[in-house]
């Protein structure tokens, strides 16, 4: 296995920010209450990501080791605060339905997790690879927990979509039943929890049954988290 | 040595602070217009609905005029636009502040005939709890629309209330301090605009751009 298939593998599944590193909950439990808005931090979380990540691995020669999480928390807010500007300015809607999670990303502690422990050891162009499986592996489990959410409480998938994609996306809303009273606890941050745990525990399932299988085999690993 | 080396990581910081600041200054400078002028079209856009295109034959955009009344739920200056038909007074909207939502101060928009029936109310912009008091905003429910056409008897008017507390207005599941506050704001100052509706139509009120540098 290559080093880009191995980052690959690390950033959906072994290493899962989500799932295995567990950083980034906050806004990962809180705007994933429907698809759209999941999809749209998701994609903000990527870009900050891949960008911090190769900017971090450009400047790790004069940074001292002293100096780097000050320089590093500087790099992650610039790229927010970049992005909620432009958010700000051409998907405006969707902004304002994010709304306070935006600037959050600079609390996400994968960002700040993954510069630390890959990119400011690595060459820029593993570095960005680094940040896009990263931020795909987040996006994933952030549109997952977004739907179950989303059809749980509200019985609609992609509601709102052309907030984030244009008008086109209006008719990719599905409505898969109408629920007069939405089921609260799936909407609440309760229902995040329970759902994100669901999804955890599926996640182990899984790795627990393809080691079963794997058992003949003895493989040593030591997994790294940050 | 150790000296040295603190200063050349407190200049390397400094770069890095500089660096950064100016990258952000140029993306909000180059985003600035933009962002203004969605701001802006979120408003004209919101009037577009609240005000029919039969009720006025000037821009409304430009009959915006810069109103101080804390009956508008802020002390500072909010804009009113002012609608007529061939001179004639048809409608008055103004931007209005409901102080007290759940989380932070709720804008709205307000728009009544000049006899105090309540043409239509849209939140511009909000901090509500999403799923819950989020349902204020025209694009998850609405019941924003449920103004529409009411109108006002008095400062005691029992029926401006939600059906809790003996009112004409739904409450929503899970929360009722974000429908209460808006509904007060609204009270408060669609009163207001009505009680002052002739003056505030020949009043000379400073201009909104004017008024904001």
């Amino acid at each position: 296995m290559n080093e880009y298939q191995h980052l690959t593998k690390q950033g959906l599944w072994d290493n899962n920010p989500a799932l295995v590193q567990l950083l980034g909950l906050c806004p990962l439990l809180a705007v994933t209450a429907s698809v759209t808005n999941a999809l749209g931090l998701g994609l903000a979380t990527l870009f900050v990501l891949v960008g911090s990540n190769i900017t971090v691995s450009l400047v790790r020669q004069f940074v001292p080791s002293e100096i780097r999480i000050p320089v590093f928390v500087m790099v992650i807010a610039t790229f927010v605060t970049i992005i909620q500007l432009l958010m700000n300015a051409y998907v405006f809607q969707l902004y304002q339905s994010l709304g306070i999670f935006i600037p959050l990303i600079v609390t996400n502690c994968a960002i700040i997790g993954r510069a630390e422990a890959y990119a400011s050891k690595n060459p820029w162009q593993r570095a960005a690879f680094d940040g896009l499986a990263m931020g795909v592996g987040f996006a994933l489990v952030l549109v997952v927990l977004g739907a179950m959410r989303e059809i749980i409480g509200n019985g609609t998938l992609f509601d709102g979509a052309e907030l984030l994609l244009g008008e086109w996306a209006a008719q990719l809303r599905i409505e898969l039943f109408t629920v007069n009273y939405p089921l609260l606890l799936a909407i609440l941050p309760p229902g995040a929890f329970i759902g994100m745990g669901f999804i955890i525990a599926l996640k182990n399932k899984i790795d627990a049954v393809r080691s079963a299988r794997a058992e003949k085999k003895t493989v040593t690993r030591a997994r790294v988290t940050a | 040595m150790t000296f040295n080396s603190m200063q050349k990581n407190g200049l390397l910081l400094a770069a890095f602070a500089v660096i950064a600041t100016s990258l952000v200054i140029g993306v909000q400078l180059l985003t600035e217009d933009k962002i203004e002028k969605q701001q802006q079209q979120q408003v004209l856009r919101t009037l577009n609905q609240l005000i029919p295109p039969a009720l006025h034959d000037n821009d409304l955009y430009q009959s915006c005029r810069l109103l101080e009344d804390p009956a508008l739920g802020t002390r500072k200056a909010q804009p009113l636009y002012r609608a007529w038909v061939d001179g004639t007074p048809t409608a008055l909207a103004a931007e209005i502040v409901a102080p007290d939502g759940y989380s932070g101060a709720i804008h709205l928009l307000l728009a009544i005939k000049p006899n105090g029936e309540v043409l239509g109310v849209r939140t511009l912009r909000h901090k509500e709890t999403p799923g819950l008091g989020d349902k204020i905003d025209v694009e998850k429910s609405n019941w924003i629309k449920s103004f529409a056409e009411k109108r006002i008897r008095g400062e005691d008017d029992t029926r401006w209330a939600v059906q809790r507390d003996g009112g004409m207005f739904d409450q929503f599941t899970g929360a009722t301090i974000t429908p209460r506050a808006v509904i007060s704001a609204v009270k408060r100052a669609t009163l207001k605009l009505q009680q002052q509706a002739d003056v505030l139509f020949n009043a000379d009120l400073p201009h909104c751009q004017e008024g904001q540098q």
